[in-house]
Order: structure tokens, then C-alpha cells, then sequence
């Protein structure tokens, strides 16, 4: 697998004209972004009345995702940090209005007035520093806590991403929490690492009936086993008062200890070589 | 940029209370037509701040507008209309919008507001 865009250049960077191009060239981009949108929208869950609604499409880039909402008849707004990726928006003459803006720095909308949001493989960009005064953790907060501000209650936030790792997952969901987002993690295809799709479902105000986080999507031509777990993982439903996983119960033993220095070494920190010694019971006197 | 985006967007730079509504600077405004959708239209009038509506448009070149609305007049036809023409047709091209509580300026252009703050007034 390519390495990870995040780890190369900031996005206004690594989003320059010929990465921008591959939006309008390249099929296979298409695509993926047309895929994911729909299913963004779908997840979005908006009334089915007919009405058109005022969206938001958070990284819009070159609109390929503002045109699926414009294709479902709804006005949107899409921003954006890259001018490359905002000039081939202009070109293609999406429907939707544009804004050059680093999400990070919080959403300059009034409160309450937007419908619903959707972002497509955007969201974990702001899990880098790419300038000394870019804190993740400060971007973050204005970025969730702005873009509940300005949705209306009861809207939807779908946000597809890529995380790192599963620290940056959580990272990125606590903080969604914190603005006072409710909802959970919808992974599509969990089993396969290339059709493997995460959409953060957010419920903005007070969960309803039909905050429910929507079931996922099963792996295409695998039988179903009795495990549910198989095809619809949702993680961290904040509904639920979350558990908090233990390693093992029986602290202290071998395995444990291993387990926990194994820990420590993820962490970072210099940790001793695990030897017949570790964890070996000590005698009494000792 | 459409008035539809402008009556949404304030200022978020660091420190200002009230960042709406935006002023206008206006450089150079087109017109494109689009359908009408009355659902819409009415789904979004109570979300539309008036006021400020109607001096954005008239700084755009556009004053049918009326002063003073209340929901009765979704249910005339030539308000309707005008009220789509001045929401979703008009749009600011090149112009500059200007942060109501700093003066800061916004420049816009190809239609798009650069938003981006400077480090300082994040
Ligand atoms: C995978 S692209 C999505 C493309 C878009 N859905 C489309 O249809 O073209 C991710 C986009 O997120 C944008 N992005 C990354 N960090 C951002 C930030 N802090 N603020 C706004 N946009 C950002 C990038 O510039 C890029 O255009």
C-alpha cells in the first residue's frame, strides 16, 4: 500500500495541481469518492420527504462528493484548505457554493442553520501538526465543536475517514463526544483491507429514536455467520456507557506482566527485554 | 458565493463576539439561473436572517426584495420567485467580504471567500 498522504505533506501541499488532477482524470478516483458520498448521504439518514436540504461537505476538494448531494437535489457548502483541489471544483462548475477554509480553525457558521454534513477522507488530516502552532488536540475541538454550532438539532455529521490507528480513532471520536456529538462508528467490509470503509455517524442534540447508529455493510459473497459481529461493527456507542477493556483479570502473572511492558514499549518508554526471569516468583526473603 | 452562503457565514476570527453578517464588498457579480424548488424555499426562509438578506442583495444589485417578511408570503408566487432569484442566482464573483467587528477583510475570488485565518486570530 502507497504510503499515507497525512505522513507526506500538509494537505494544501500534498493536494497540489497534479494530485487535483487525478480528480477529473483518473476513474478509478472517481469512483471511490462517487461510492463513498452515496453512502455518506445514505448514512446521513435525512427526512424522506422530497425536501432539499443545506448541506455541508467538509473537504469538499474537487466536488465529486458535492455532486452526488446535488444529484439528491440538495444545496450544499462545500470548504476546503486546498486551492489546487477548490480550482478544479471551479472548473468542473459544481452547484455548490465554496469556501477556502482550514477546518481545523473552526467553522464560521451561525448556529444551528445547516441541515446536515458530510466529509470524505478529510477529518484525519487533523490528526498531523504540520505548522509549530498547529496543536491536533486544539484543531481538533474547534473543528467538532464549531461544526456541532452550527447544525441544526437532530442533524447528522457523516464523516468517512482513515485513521492511523486505533489511538487516532479514538482520538478523533472523544472528541466528537466532547463537543456533545452523540452516535458511533459504522465500518463497512471490516474483513477486507481494501473495501474496509469507516463512516463516524454523529447525532447533533439529544439522541431520538432514530439516532440509532445505522447497521453496517456485510462482506459481498461471504456467508453470514451466526456471529453479527462478522458484518456490522459499531464501536464506542456513546448511548452506552462504555467498558472499559481489561487485559486479564488475574493481574500479576506472567502474561500480564508481558503484556503490560509490551504496552510501555508502544508507549515509547525504554522497557527491559522480557527474559525467563520476567515476572519469575521471588522467594521469600527477597 | 450565492446570498444563500452569506447570510449562513460569520467571522470566527479569535475574539469576536458577533461576526454576522459579513459586509460586501462587491467587485464583480454574475447571474446563473437555476430551477426553482418551492420545498426548499420554504424550508429555509425561517433559517434566513432578513435584514441582512436584503442589504446584501441590494449591495449586489438587487432590490425587490421586500423590507419586512412573515411566512403568509411563501404562499405568493412573485415572492417566491424573487426570493429565489436573490438566494441562489446572484452570486459574488470578485469583491471582498469584511468582518463587521475588525474590518478584516476577506478577499473573494472565482467566486470562493478565502476564510483562512492567520495564526493569530485563531
Ligand atoms: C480525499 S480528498 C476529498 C476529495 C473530495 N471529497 C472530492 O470530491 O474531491 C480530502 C480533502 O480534504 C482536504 N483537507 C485536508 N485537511 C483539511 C483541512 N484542515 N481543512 C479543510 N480541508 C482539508 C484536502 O485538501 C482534500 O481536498
Amino acid at each position: 500500500m502507497a504510503a499515507r498522504p497525512e505522513l507526506l505533506a500538509p494537505p494544501e501541499i500534498f493536494y497540489d495541481q497534479s494530485e487535483a488532477r487525478k480528480y477529473t482524470s483518473s476513474s478509478r478516483i472517481i469512483d471511490i469518492q462517487a461510492k463513498l458520498s452515496e453512502r455518506a448521504l445514505e448514512l446521513l439518514a435525512l427526512p424522506d420527504d422530497g425536501v432539499p436540504r443545506l448541506l455541508l461537505d467538509i473537504g469538499c476538494g474537487s466536488g465529486l462528493s458535492g455532486e452526488t448531494l446535488s444529484e439528491s437535489g440538495h444545496q450544499w457548502i462545500g470548504l476546503d484548505i486546498s486551492e489546487a483541489m477548490l480550482d478544479v471544483a471551479v472548473e468542473r462548475e459544481v452547484d455548490g457554493d465554496l469556501l477556502h477554509a482550514d477546518m481545523g480553525q473552526g467553522l464560521g457558521f451561525r448556529p444551528g442553520v445547516i441541515d446536515g454534513a458530510i466529509s470524505i477522507s478529510a477529518v484525519q488530516w487533523l490528526c498531523n501538526a504540520d505548522k509549530s502552532s498547529h496543536e491536533p488536540r486544539l484543531r481538533l475541538k474547534a473543528f467538532f465543536g464549531s461544526l456541532y454550532r452550527s447544525l441544526a438539532r437532530g442533524a447528522r455529521a457523516v464523516l468517512q475517514l482513515y485513521p492511523q490507528n486505533i489511538a487516532q480513532r479514538e482520538l478523533i471520536f472523544n472528541y466528537a463526544m466532547r463537543a456533545g456529538f452523540g452516535g458511533g462508528v459504522v465500518v463497512d467490509y471490516p474483513h477486507s483491507t481494501k473495501s474496509r470503509k469507516e463512516y463516524l455517524v454523529l447525532n447533533c442534540g439529544p439522541p431520538s429514536l432514530s439516532a440509532a447508529v445505522p447497521n453496517a455493510k456485510g462482506e459481498d459473497g461471504m456467508s453470514c455467520s451466526d456471529d453479527e459481529e462478522n458484518h456490522t461493527v459499531t464501536v464506542s456507542d456513546r448511548n452506552r456507557p462504555r467498558k472499559k477493556r481489561k487485559l486479564d483479570k488475574t493481574n500479576g502473572g506472567k502474561d500480564w506482566v508481558i503484556q503490560k511492558k509490551e504496552q510501555m514499549r508502544r508507549k515509547g518508554a525504554a522497557v527491559p527485554a522480557d527474559t525467563k526471569y520476567t515476572a519469575r516468583k521471588r522467594k521469600s526473603r527477597f | 458565493m450565492r446570498l444563500l452562503t452569506h447570510n449562513m457565514l460569520s467571522s470566527n476570527i479569535k475574539g469576536v463576539t458577533d461576526g454576522f453578517p459579513l459586509k460586501i464588498e462587491a467587485g464583480k457579480v454574475v447571474e446563473k439561473e437555476v430551477d426553482m424548488n418551492t420545498d426548499f424555499l420554504k424550508n429555509i426562509f425561517t433559517k434566513i436572517e432578513w435584514k441582512p438578506f436584503v442589504e446584501a442583495a441590494k449591495t449586489l444589485g438587487y432590490s425587490e426584495l421586500p423590507e419586512d417578511v412573515d411566512p403568509s408570503l411563501l404562499d405568493s408566487q412573485d415572492f417566491l420567485t424573487k426570493f429565489h432569484h436573490a438566494l441562489l442566482e446572484i452570486h459574488l464573483e470578485e469583491g471582498a467580504l469584511v468582518c463587521p467587528e475588525t474590518g478584516r477583510k476577506f478577499p473573494v475570488s472565482k467566486g470562493i471567500p478565502n476564510m483562512l485565518l492567520h495564526e493569530d486570530e485563531v
